[in-house]
């Protein structure tokens, strides 16, 4: 057998590991495409109905949501709540699922690391990927409630995929970051679950930001970066347009710098991890 | 007895070329575990300490200056009680740690037989877990495409390949990530107390495959508290305790030393 790959490995010698984890990543990207075939495979592979519950979810969702809201609520500006509060549940449960899903499975999946080299971030990114599978399968009951409820469907949704890409690269910071903190306090997988509760209530998906009053609105609109990304999912869709420049820039900022930090911390850290899983 | 040479490892950071026998090199390596004194769960009570400034960590070395090199081909075993960081030392070598101190190389493929079938996921197939375990060992798609039939044969497997894991004995379970795990065309192989899995037809079958790695010319490093099995399979070995490098040398001369130190 003649020697194939002859690639030494040097402790010594380092790139900096930001740079070394995006070639590794790259490197291990079907290790990636398989760890998200097995998320999405074994979900469901128990149950009945199997994948058709990544549709069937939110919708179940978006119906208790409208039974017990546009009643007491009384949402008169929002034409056609359910397919208004739909398109903003897949932006966040998206948001919510892939950042847990991240950390989940880097503590408690982690024992491989100690086993066998992986790219750290590989769990990350196939949390994200199983996002994005679960979101674009998600689309079609989307799709059904808006025409159901009359909401037109425009030429802008082709900038859907545009804003999925922002919203998984904005979660994949926000899902690094939060791992890195779960490794050395496990307590915080708990602490963000009620974190994220409050969060959601923070953003307007369940209400129109209409209803905000002025101060509030001002201090969510400002200070929530997940407002301009729920904002940029739902402009395609629901809104029928494209986003201004106004909408599209604050979002790319926030995800672009969120993304790098939490890349940068979680390279830097990852050789601790080990210790610590 | 301890007939390795102390490797000046200032004179040789300069170089990162190995020598071409060599496969693993390892320079004063050193790895440190810290352990807070308490469990800190929180936090809060993490903050708390850190700002009173009273947390304090257990410093334990779990290796401590060893230097060793292996040659291509070679049959390297490593003894000594549980606890001794035979198993520190093979994560370095895997890449799943990196040293606090010194260094490391190690040239081409590693394959670790550490814990075999840990990534295993019992919902899937065997045949998914075959694909998912490969790209776990840095394998792209079609090259589990070619080494699939292989692993199936070996692991003796056909009639279950697409049943879900969770149906299979543990023999079966071990039997597939053995077969796996040895199907890589490794330059290094490293294996850890594997050879009591499964069956004795199926350990035999397992020696014979390291048998065939070591006629290839793969550099094995083997990790095990059977005596015997060291003896026949290493042409060197090392005894590690307590993370120091106690002797490092022929196999039998290491062993008996090895032995002596241990009370009857």
């Amino acid at each position: 057998m003649p020697p194939t790959d002859e690639a030494i490995y040097d402790s010594a010698r380092r790139s900096p590991p930001a740079i070394e984890e995006l070639l590794e990543a790259f490197r291990y990207r079907d290790l990636i495409t398989q760890l998200v075939r097995r998320d999405v495979l074994t979900r469901y592979k128990r149950s009945v109905l199997g994948i058709a519950w990544t549709l069937l979810n939110p919708l179940g969702m978006m119906l208790v949501l409208t039974l017990a809201f546009s009643q007491i609520f009384k949402f008169g500006a929002v034409p056609s709540y359910p397919a208004y509060v739909l398109s903003g549940l897949l932006a966040w449960n998206f948001f919510s699922q892939t950042t847990t899903a991240a950390m989940v499975n880097l503590v408690w999946g982690g024992g491989l690391l100690n086993r066998i080299y992986i790219p750290r971030a590989s769990f990350a990114l196939a949390a994200i990927g199983t996002g994005l599978v679960n979101n674009t399968l998600a689309i079609v009951p989307l799709l059904l409630v808006m025409w159901v409820t009359g909401v037109p469907v425009k030429l802008s949704i082709i900038f859907l995929p545009v804003s999925m890409l922002v919203l998984a690269c904005f979660s994949l910071g926000v899902g690094l970051l939060i791992s890195t903190i779960a490794v050395y306090f496990p307590d915080v997988a708990e602490m963000y679950q009620i974190l994220l509760t409050a969060w959601m209530y923070l953003t307007p998906i369940i209400y129109p930001e209409e209803i905000l009053p002025d101060a509030y609105r001002l201090l969510i609109t400002n200070l929530n970066p997940v407002y301009h990304l729920v904002k940029l999912y739902r402009l395609p869709v629901y809104y029928g347009r494209f986003p201004s420049l106004s909408e599209l820039w604050p979002a790319l900022t926030i995800t672009i710098l969120v993304l790098m930090v939490g890349w940068w911390i979680f390279a830097k850290k990852s050789d601790e991890f080990v210790y610590r899983i | 007895m301890s007939s390795f040479t102390a490797s000046n490892s200032s004179l040789e950071r300069s170089s990162s070329t190995m020598e071409t026998r060599e496969t693993i090199r390892i320079e004063s390596a050193s790895v440190r575990y810290r352990v807070p004194q308490e469990y800190i769960g929180t936090f809060k009570e993490y903050m708390i300490l850190r700002i009173k400034g009273k947390i304090k960590h257990n410093t334990f070395w779990a290796l401590k200056d060893v230097s060793l090199n292996v040659s291509r081909g070679e049959v390297f075993g490593l003894i000594g009680p549980n606890g001794a960081g035979k198993s520190t030392l093979l994560k370095l070598i895997a890449r799943v740690l990196r040293p606090t101190e010194g260094r490391v190389l190690v040239k081409g493929k590693v394959a670790p037989l550490l814990e075999i079938g840990a990534g295993f996921h019992p919902e899937l197939t065997g045949r998914e877990n075959i694909y998912l375990n490969g790209s776990m060992l840095g394998f792209t798609r079609r090259e589990m495409d070619e080494k699939f039939q292989e692993i199936v044969d070996f692991a003796e497997l056909w009639d279950f390949i697409d049943a879900p894991l969770r149906t299979y004995s543990s023999g079966m379970w071990a039997r597939l990530g053995f077969a796996v795990a040895t199907d890589v065309d490794p330059q290094v192989l490293i294996v850890d107390e594997i050879l009591s899995v499964g069956d004795e037809a199926f350990q035999r079958k397992s020696l014979a495959r390291i048998q065939s790695f070591h006629d290839q010319g793969v550099t094995i490093l083997l990790v095990s508290h059977n005596m015997g099995v060291i003896q026949t399979m290493c042409q060197r070995a090392a005894w590690l305790d307590h993370g120091r490098l106690k002797a490092i040398g022929d196999t039998k001369e290491v062993i008996e030393a090895y032995r002596q130190s241990q009370p009857e």
